[in-house]
């Protein structure tokens, strides 16, 4: 559903707040960018009123700071948070199939699946790259996963583009941002400066096509395209992490054995942070579950990571990766090297959320930087 | 570690409930397991139960649930007694498991706590230290927290009737907090967390409501506290006696958080 892109209209906010309207009308639940109990998240969005306007976020390793001003209109301020789109499409745990004992047997049943017809609204274009990768991981083998592929067919993406980085942005690196190139239904870029508030839209899909459509917006100006893209163009020199992502996979292909793998396992908490909120990690355990009396038992799928004893842990011995080294040097070097080689596609799309939500702040740009360069000495 | 539940001799298993020092508040998890309990007690024969019935029935015991810590000199008899008598003994909380709050005392003088606190300290014949179960039999398996999950506290149950593994990871509370989409606090706003370094098991409770995780878990599996408490310290601005008293809480004398909370504060 996801095609090229075409033709610009700009939206007030009046309109922009009736695309919302069109969106849950259509039967689309919205969800998008919020503010919970002091906190950014992604949520029910019943109209554009219950979006982050005036929000703004400040990133650094291991510290998020998110403020309000009074001064700004802007409804997508803020760049990202800990969630990611996965909390919609890759559920923490899922049951699978059901099992009923008997007499003489028992019978097994699959868990349906049935999704809600949904959009996502403010999806960063980093974000859309990482759905892209889960695309890749979950329904581009020969055996598609049913679960992801349903909710991910019945989803609507409505794209922002950025006009901020926070502190932990690299998209620019990673070749993923600051601008959605494809993958959406919908994209937008927030102009919100100096009185101004307008929208740029442009529609990639048919469905996308439709819901601006009654939004009665007009094209937009070339004076408002150009400020657009100035503005986007903005974001991506204020990037300052940087990651080599030409030269990462032969470098950690050759540091299997480097020292600095020891230094940052001092560091590292081995608690999965990182994974967890990183939009394109999917590793998840199998847990089988039975009822007191043993008459009825299920399977559930249940999001793990690398990072814990349990995901190595093998017949006979224990895990094969006891030491916080090995499983940092696993989780870095699956998703910047071999990655490629899996899937075709490096698994990190720079939104820098590992580096902010890790509670010790271990930042995935220096760590890489840092095996460079003790590879140099 | 999986109990052979298919060689059970005919009839229902026995399972006791026992207790050491402790506050009752393991076993009241049980009693608290209302939708669950009545099919326990069908599939299973209540040997004892102090705080359910006055019904007590001798051992040997098929499943033995054991709380509390051993703190008193007859406990130290009693536990080899309760090993002897069960085929399967489990411990269910921090008391059990790690000794407790009242594992406090072994970083102090326990007979100076004990002339401050009671008017007749001659009736008091407390052990110096607060022990785990495992400092003095095998357990087959530890259960965490102060007081125990009920959910994991009827796993255990259930995973030995089935005679399976429970599905009880020593993986961090901030899994926890993840998978219900609480955002984290020490990244957020700076409250110092013992998430990282906690066994999970509660879900993630304390986040939630804004509050630094305090550990009533225990610690996690390979937990790397070194590292969590130099953050609070140079990026928090932690006090020395707010990172030992941290360590020092339900589970202080779980191996991993009394090494940490001796390198903080006063000795």
């Amino acid at each position: 559903m996801n095609g090229e892109s075409s033709g610009y209209s700009a939206l007030t906010p009046a309109q922009f707040g009736a695309l919302v309207a069109a969106l849950r009308q259509a039967g689309y639940a919205v969800a998008g960018p919020r503010v919970a109990d002091g906190e950014f998240v992604f949520g029910d969005v019943s109209s554009s009123a219950g979006l982050a306007a005036g929000y703004a976020d400040e990133q650094k390793p291991g510290r998020y700071l998110l403020s309000k001003s009074a001064k700004s209109a802007a409804l997508f301020g803020v760049v990202n948070g800990q969630h990611s789109w996965k909390k919609y499409l890759f559920s923490q745990q899922e049951t699978l199939w059901r099992a009923r004992g008997s007499s003489g047997g028992f019978s097994v049943e699959q868990e349906p699946c049935r999704p809600a017809k949904s959009a996502f609204l403010g999806v960063r274009p980093c974000d859309i790259a990482a759905i892209r990768v889960q695309d890749a991981v979950f329904t581009g083998g020969a055996c598609a996963d049913t679960y992801y592929k349903t909710r991910r067919e019945n989803a609507l993406i409505i794209a922002a583009n950025c006009t901020r980085a926070s502190g932990n942005c690299f998209c620019d690196s990673m070749g993923s941002g600051p601008r959605a190139r494809a993958g959406f239904d919908l994209a937008f870029t927030e102009v919100a400066e100096n009185g101004a508030h307008y929208f740029v839209f442009e529609a990639a899909t048919a469905a996308g096509k439709q819901l601006l459509s009654k939004c009665g917006a007009p094209a937009a100006s070339a004076a408002q395209t150009r400020k657009a893209d100035a503005l986007i163009e903005s974001a991506r020199a204020a990037m300052t992490k940087k990651l080599d992502a030409k030269n990462i996979k032969a470098l950690l292909y050759r540091n299997y054995e480097n020292p600095r793998w020891e230094q940052t396992a001092k560091r590292c908490l081995a608690c999965a942070n990182c994974t967890m909120v990183c939009p394109t990690c999917f590793c998840s355990t199998m847990e089988d579950q039975t009822s007191l009396d043993g008459a009825q038992a299920s399977r559930a799928r249940r999001a793990d990571s690398c990072f814990t004893l349990d995901f190595s842990w093998i017949h006979g011995g224990g895990s094969v990766r006891p030491a916080a080294s090995s499983r940092y040097r696993q989780w870095m070097t699956h998703k910047l090297a071999t990655w490629h080689d899996q899937f075709g596609t490096s698994g990190c799309v720079g939104c820098g959320r590992c580096i902010t939500w890790c509670p010790v702040g271990i930042d995935i740009t220096e760590e890489a930087a840092a095996i460079a360069e003790a590879e140099a000495d | 570690m999986v109990p052979e539940t298919r060689n059970l001799k005919k009839g229902k298993p026995k399972l006791a409930v026992c207790k050491l020092a402790s506050c009752d508040g393991c076993q009241l998890s049980l009693l608290d397991c209302e939708d669950e309990l009545l099919q326990i007690a069908e599939l299973v024969q209540i040997a004892s139960f102090p705080e359910a019935t006055r019904h007590f029935e001798k051992g040997p015991y098929d499943l033995t649930l054991v709380e509390g810590s051993v703190c008193r000199e007859h406990e130290l008899e009693m536990i080899k007694e309760i090993r002897a008598q069960s085929r399967f003994l489990v411990t269910i909380g921090a008391c059990a498991t790690a000794g407790g709050i009242q594992s406090l005392r072994n970083f102090a003088d326990a007979k100076e706590y004990v002339s401050f606190v009671y008017a007749k300290p001659q009736y008091i014949s407390a052990l110096a230290t607060s022990t785990p179960v495992s400092a003095h039999v095998a357990p087959d398996y530890e259960l965490w927290g102060c007081p125990v999950n009920k959910e994991q506290l009827v796993e255990v149950v259930n995973a030995f009737l089935n005679g399976r593994k429970p599905n009880i990871t020593a993986r961090s509370v901030c899994m926890e907090c993840k998978a219900k989409n609480t955002v984290c606090i020490q990244v957020s706003r700076g409250t110092p967390c013992m998430g990282p370094v906690t066994h999970s098991g509660c879900g993630a409770i304390c986040p939630a409501y804004a509050r630094g995780c305090y550990g009533c878990f225990g610690p996690k599996e390979t937990p790397n506290t070194a590292s969590l408490a130099d953050w609070w310290k140079r990026e928090l601005g932690a006090q020395e006696d707010f990172t030992q008293r941290s360590f020092r809480t339900y589970n202080a004398w779980a191996p991993e958080f009394r090494a940490e909370s001796e390198k903080h504060g006063k000795k």
